[in-house]
C-alpha cells in the first residue's frame, strides 16, 4: 500500500506535467510557453522526488534526487537559451 | 575494459573547450578533432567486428551506480557515418564562414554537438540518454540560430520549444521505468522489462517525445524552417545526424529494450505515419521553391521509410530474414545520412556562388559549377533509391520483406515515394542544366565542392557496392529477442 503523502506528491507531479504540457502547446506568447515548459518540468521533478520515498524512517533513494539536480541544470540552461533567442527576435522586429 | 568509446566523447568535448579558449585557431582545432574522432570510430568499428560489443564502465564503477558506455554494431556503424559526415561538413565549414566572429562561435557549438551525439549513440543508461538528448538539442538550436536572420532565429526558437517538450516527455518515461524497475541501466533493464501497464505508459511517453524530435509526420512542422534557414554545414548535420539520433533511440527502444512489451499493432501505427511522411514530404519537396527547403522536406520523406521498417521487423520471424531487413533499415539510415549532408553542402555552394537557392533560377549552374551539379545528381540517385546506391538495396529489402509478410500496403507507398523523389531531383537538375548565369562569383578552392562530392560518392557508390559488409557487420545484433 502506497503511503498517502507519496501518492499525493506523485499525483500533483502528474497534474503539473499535464498543465504545463497544455500551456506549452497552446500558449501563444513566448514567455507563457517558456514558463509552461518549466511547470511541465517541475511536474516530472516532483514525480521523481515522490519515487525516491522508501518508507517512514528509511532514508530516501538518492539516485532520483541526483536526476532532479541534473534536470534542474538542464532546465535553467534551456530557459536561458529560449529567453536569449526571444530577445534576439524582438530586436530583429524593432529594427 | 576498452577505452575507445570514451575517446569519441572526450575528444570533441576537449576540442570544444579549446576552441573557446583559442578562437583564432578554432577551425584548425575542429578539423583535427574531426580527423581524430573519425579514426577512433573506424578503430572502434574494427574492434566491434573482431570481438563483438564493447562495454566500458566509466571510472571503473559498475553499472547500477556508475554509467556504462556500450558500442554494439548498430552504434558503431552510425558512429562511423556521423564522424565522416561531421569531418566533411567541418572541412567545408572552414571556407563557409567568412566572418571571423561567426567562425569563432560556430566551432565550440559544433564540437559540443558532436560530443553529445557520440555520447548518445554509446550510452547504455536511460537517464544519460535524456541528458545527451538535451545537450544535442540545445547545441543544435544554437547552431540553427547562427545565421542570425529573423527567420533563422524564429525557426530556432520553435525548434527549441518543441525539443524541450519532447525531452520532458522522454524524462517522464524514464522516471516511470525507474519507479517500476529500480534501475536505469539498459543492459539490466533489457532482461527484466515485461508487458505491463507501467512499461506501456513509459514507452508511450518516450515514443511521443522521440517522434516529436524525429519529425515523424504529422509532427514534422518544425523541421523544414529550422533546417532550411540554418547555415549550410549546420543544415547538413541537423538533417543527416541530429534527426537520425532520435530515430536511433526509437530503434533502441522498440526493437531492443522494450521488445518484449511492444505489440505489432502499435508498430503498424508507426508504419502508417511513416507512409504518410513519405508521401507528404516528397510532395512538399516537389513543390518547394528553394533548394534547401526541398532538401529539408526530402528529409521528412526519407525518415518515413525508416519507420515503415518497424511493422515489418515485428512481423518477420527471428532469423535470417529479420537480420536482412534490419540491415536494410540501417543501410537506409546510413545512405540518407551521407546523401542528405552532401545535398545540403552542395546547396550551400550554390547559394554562396549564385547568391540565392531559388530552384527556378538555377539556370547555368551545370556550366558554372559542374562538380557541385554532379554532386546534386549523385545525392539525388541515393535519395530516389536508384542502383548502385545503398538506398536501392535498402528499398529492395523493404519491398521484399513487405511481400514476404503480406503487408502489401507498403509496396505502392515506396513506389509512389520513389517516383516523386525522381521528379523533384530531376526538376532541380532540369533547371540547373538550362541556360542562365549560374554563378556570379568564381570558386576559391576545392574545399568548397570536394566535401559534398566525397559524401555523395559514399552514399551512391561505397554503400551500394559495399552493402554486403554492412550486413555482415550488423549480423550479430540479436534484436527483438522476445517476439515470435
Amino acid at each position: 500500500m502506497m503511503p498517502f503523502t507519496e501518492t499525493l506528491y506523485a499525483l500533483v507531479g502528474v497534474g503539473l506535467f499535464a498543465l504545463g504540457l497544455r500551456g506549452a502547446l497552446l500558449r501563444r506568447s513566448l514567455l507563457g510557453r517558456v514558463l509552461s515548459i518549466n511547470v511541465c518540468g517541475a511536474g516530472v521533478f516532483l514525480l521523481l522526488i515522490a519515487i525516491a520515498y522508501q518508507g517512514p524512517g528509511v532514508p530516501p533513494d538518492a539516485l532520483p534526487h541526483a536526476l532532479v539536480l541534473t534536470g534542474i541544470v538542464v532546465a535553467v540552461s534551456a530557459t536561458a537559451l529560449a529567453l536569449a533567442l526571444g530577445r534576439r527576435l524582438r530586436e530583429a522586429d524593432h529594427e | 575494459m576498452n577505452s575507445l568509446p570514451v575517446w569519441l566523447v572526450v575528444l570533441p568535448l576537449a576540442a570544444a573547450l579549446l576552441a573557446v579558449v583559442m578562437p583564432a585557431r578554432s577551425a584548425w582545432i575542429g578539423v583535427l578533432a574531426g580527423i581524430a574522432t573519425f579514426l577512433v570510430a573506424i578503430g572502434m568499428a574494427w574492434q566491434v567486428a573482431e570481438t563483438g560489443t564493447l562495454i566500458h564502465a566509466l571510472g571503473g564503477w559498475d553499472p547500477g551506480l556508475g554509467i556504462a558506455l556500450r558500442a554494439d554494431p548498430l552504434s558503431a556503424a552510425l558512429l562511423v557515418m556521423s564522424t565522416l559526415v561531421a569531418l566533411a561538413s567541418g572541412w567545408y565549414a572552414t571556407g563557409y564562414f567568412t566572418d571571423k566572429d561567426q567562425q569563432a562561435r560556430f566551432w565550440p557549438l559544433w564540437l559540443l554537438l558532436l560530443s553529445a551525439l557520440h555520447a548518445m549513440l554509446l550510452s547504455a543508461d536511460l537517464f544519460n540518454l535524456y541528458v545527451t538528448l538535451e545537450l544535442l538539442g540545445l547545441s543544435a538550436v544554437a547552431l540553427a540560430a547562427l545565421g542570425g536572420g529573423r527567420a533563422a532565429v524564429a525557426a530556432a526558437l520553435r525548434y527549441l520549444t518543441v525539443g524541450l517538450i519532447g525531452s520532458l516527455a522522454f524524462l517522464a518515461g524514464v522516471a516511470l521505468i525507474y519507479a517500476r524497475y529500480g534501475s536505469l541501466d539498459m543492459l539490466f533493464l533489457a532482461r527484466v522489462i515485461g508487458p505491463e501497464p507501467a512499461t506501456w505508459l513509459a514507452l508511450g511517453l518516450m515514443t511521443a517525445g522521440l517522434l516529436l524530435k524525429s519529425a515523424l509526420f504529422p509532427l514534422h512542422f518544425w523541421l523544414p524552417p529550422a533546417h532550411a534557414n540554418a547555415p549550410a554545414p549546420v543544415s547538413a548535420a541537423l538533417s543527416a545526424l541530429v534527426v537520425k539520433a532520435a530515430v536511433y533511440l526509437m530503434i533502441r527502444l522498440w526493437l531492443d529494450l522494450f521488445a518484449p512489451a511492444v505489440s505489432p499493432d502499435l508498430a503498424w501505427l508507426l508504419g502508417l505515419l511513416g507512409a504518410a511522411a513519405v508521401l507528404w514530404g516528397s510532395w512538399q519537396a516537389l513543390r518547394a521553391q528553394r533548394l534547401k527547403l526541398l532538401a529539408a522536406y526530402s528529409t521528412v520523406a526519407q525518415l518515413g521509410y525508416l519507420f515503415i521498417f518497424f511493422p515489418l521487423l515485428m512481423a518477420l520471424p527471428a532469423g535470417a530474414a529479420r537480420e536482412t531487413a534490419f540491415g536494410g533499415l540501417v543501410l537506409m539510415a546510413l545512405t540518407h545520412g551521407f546523401a542528405k549532408s552532401a545535398l545540403f553542402l552542395a546547396a550551400g555552394v550554390i547559394q554562396q556562388r549564385a547568391g540565392h537557392d531559388r530552384i527556378e533560377e538555377l539556370g547555368g549552374t551545370a556550366r558554372a559549377l559542374p562538380v557541385t551539379t554532379f554532386t546534386v545528381a549523385l545525392a539525388g540517385i541515393a535519395l530516389i533509391g536508384l542502383p548502385p546506391s545503398g538506398a536501392f538495396l535498402a528499398k529492395w529489402q523493404l519491398l521484399s520483406s513487405a511481400i514476404a509478410v503480406g503487408q502489401w500496403l507498403w509496396v505502392p507507398v515506396v513506389a509512389v515515394g520513389s517516383l516523386i523523389a525522381a521528379a523533384y531531383v530531376f526538376r532541380v537538375l532540369g533547371y540547373a542544366f538550362g541556360p542562365g548565369e549560374g554563378a556570379r562569383k568564381a570558386l576559391s578552392d576545392g574545399r568548397e565542392e570536394l566535401p559534398a562530392l566525397l559524401l555523395a560518392s559514399v552514399a551512391t557508390a561505397v554503400l551500394g557496392l559495399g552493402a554486403a559488409a554492412v550486413w555482415q557487420f550488423l549480423a550479430p545484433m540479436a534484436l527483438l529477442p522476445g517476439a515470435s
